[in-house]
């Protein structure tokens, strides 16, 4: 299932599944991903899945290009296409017109009412690609495809926490406040991501399923108050 | 008890707690972080006599300047830095790779890095802080590390453990070597770039940019022509990925990079030469060799065995 490995650097293995991007190629970097997470060879020091590539990082002192690309070529998957422990996740998205930046831009170049286009992100489920870039941001898809759109001309110098973005055929979450250039359609209040809790600090992960559900002004702002 | 402890006075430019690092945390988006010269982290926390993997202060460019409030101290810095000691109230200067004794209103000032970028402070016995995602190490834009993933500010307090020998008096004599070369290796993207782009990439100087910090060390110089396609698919990166964007000027990946990232990759710098590379600061020129895998792998050991002998001789 790997098509090859070279090598990224003297201290990691660069695997290709394959050059198209779909949930099927996908689906087999992140069974990869975690049956050798799971394996705990001696001198893994990080694994990066992502649409159709692992990249995994190595431990110069302890192993090397040649040992780890055999080690990592003699494993065996079933081409059975089935993640386990796969979660469906609820994710509320506020699209009033303060957190759907671009709402307006994109009514403009998709030629939809704006109402349609909320209809039409909102009726769909997701499937996580990968989490990355910043920490806990995930990389969903596919969005319908009269929604896909190319990035902003200009990237925002700050992308406001929680804002919900689309281009191509992906949606994602931004976990932080950061520079993108993604189409912005709301703002979730939710937490994707949370560094005081060590062990599931990410709230997507690779392989598991989104979905999105609107709510009003009222209900976002009072969101984090039930807690 | 009497508890040691140290104010903050000025912060200075970009002073974190940093450690080895952080694995195994990519695939969420958290890159390594840790000390970006290695070497001088291990040879400072040797020095005062702590564990390999004990946090330090890695500061750039200007350094905190740091007050004893309490108890005693005995410290050491790494790199190549101008610093002052005050100590019952006299001024000196400080010499890097030894240690010194502080008591109560005692001050360090740590000046500047000279011709370099990152400096390091250790205190015998180590700073009581906390670990998180199993690492002291800072990394600001996710708020992750120790202090609550934030660089240190003014009038912030700091603990530090038990000494528990006072009168350790150590130093070596060490010399962070300038190198000629920044040694490259083939990127996965390689052949997406002009063969007159890979020779100047490969025989011409390039500018170290004002933009650089510790996620990525912009360069200019040669605009590196890109034949192929000037994106690619989203996918992971390690530090020292030099990436080239659509606009020619190179990137190298640093210890906090983003994890995933779609410019094309076109070379990766070799292990041993990362020391040297963070090293060269903004203003400066870096000049690439590209060579080959078996080549790194056998740097990478004289690197580490230069490392060893350094360490063993404190």
């Amino acid at each position: 299932m790997i098509k090859n490995i070279s090598n990224l650097g003297d201290a990691s293995l660069y695997c290709n599944f394959g050059d198209k991007i779909n949930q099927r190629i996908n689906t087999n970097v992140i069974k990869y991903f975690k049956n050798i997470q799971k394996k705990k060879i001696k001198g893994i020091k990080n694994l990066t899945p992502s649409y159709n590539k692992l990249i995994i990082s190595f431990d110069l002192d302890l192993t090397n290009f040649e040992d780890l690309k055999k080690k990592i070529e003699d494993i065996n998957i079933s081409d059975e296409n089935e993640i386990k422990n796969q979660k469906t996740i609820k994710i509320p998205i506020c699209c009033d017109d303060e957190h759907a930046l671009d709402i307006d831009r994109l009514s403009l170049k998709l030629k939809l009412s704006k109402k349609d286009i909320f209809k039409k992100y909102l009726d769909k489920e997701y499937f996580c690609y990968m989490t990355g870039f910043v920490a806990g941001m995930p990389f969903l898809g596919d969005i319908d495809n009269k929604l896909r759109l190319e990035r902003l001309e200009t990237p925002r110098v700050k992308v406001p926490k929680g804002s919900v973005g689309i281009t191509e055929q992906f949606a994602n979450i931004y976990t932080f406040e950061s520079p993108g250039g993604w189409n912005i359609l709301g703002n979730t209040p939710l937490r994707i991501f949370d560094q005081k809790n060590e062990t599931e600090p990410t709230l997507i992960n690779p392989g598991d399923k989104v979905l999105f559900y609107q709510i009003s002004k009222k209900e976002y702002l009072k969101f984090n108050d039930k807690k | 008890m009497t508890k040691n402890k140290i104010i903050v006075l000025r912060e200075g430019i970009n002073s974190t707690f940093q450690d080895l690092g952080r694995d195994n945390f990519y695939h969420i988006g958290l890159p390594f972080s840790g000390a970006m010269d290695k070497r001088n982290y291990l040879i400072v926390n040797k020095l005062v006599g702590n564990q390999h993997n004990e946090a330090v202060i890695e500061f750039a460019y200007q350094g905190p300047l740091l007050k004893i409030e309490e108890g005693n101290i005995n410290f050491a810095i790494s790199g190549d830095v101008k610093f002052n000691i005050k100590k019952d109230d006299k001024l000196f200067n400080g010499q890097c790779y030894k240690t010194y004794f502080l008591s109560e209103n005692d001050e360090i000032d740590i000046i500047s890095t000279n011709k370099s970028v990152y400096g390091y402070f250790a205190v015998s016995g180590g700073f009581e802080l906390n670990k998180n995602f199993g690492s002291f190490s800072t990394t600001v834009r996710a708020n992750v590390g120790s202090n609550n993933g934030n660089k240190l500010s003014k009038n912030e307090k700091f603990l530090i453990k038990h000494i528990k020998n006072k009168n350790i008096s150590k130093n070596i004599e060490y010399i962070n070597s300038k190198v000629e070369y920044i040694r490259i290796l083939k990127g996965t993207n390689f052949d997406y770039f002009s063969d007159e782009s890979i020779n100047d990439l490969t025989s011409k100087k390039f500018l170290v940019s004002k933009l650089s910090d510790r996620m990525g060390m912009r360069l200019q110089g040669s605009k590196i022509k890109n034949m192929k396609e000037t994106n690619i698919r989203s996918e992971g990166l390690i530090k020292g990925v030099i990436q080239v964007p659509a606009d020619g000027d190179p990137i190298i990946m640093l210890s906090d990079h983003g994890t995933i990232g779609g410019y094309p990759k076109i070379a990766v710098v070799i292990s041993a030469d990362y020391d040297k590379l963070i090293q060269t600061p903004p203003g400066n020129t870096v000049k690439f060799k590209l060579i080959e895998l078996k080549e790194a792998e056998n740097l990478y050991k004289l690197y580490q065995m230069e490392t060893e002998n350094l360490l063993n001789q404190i």
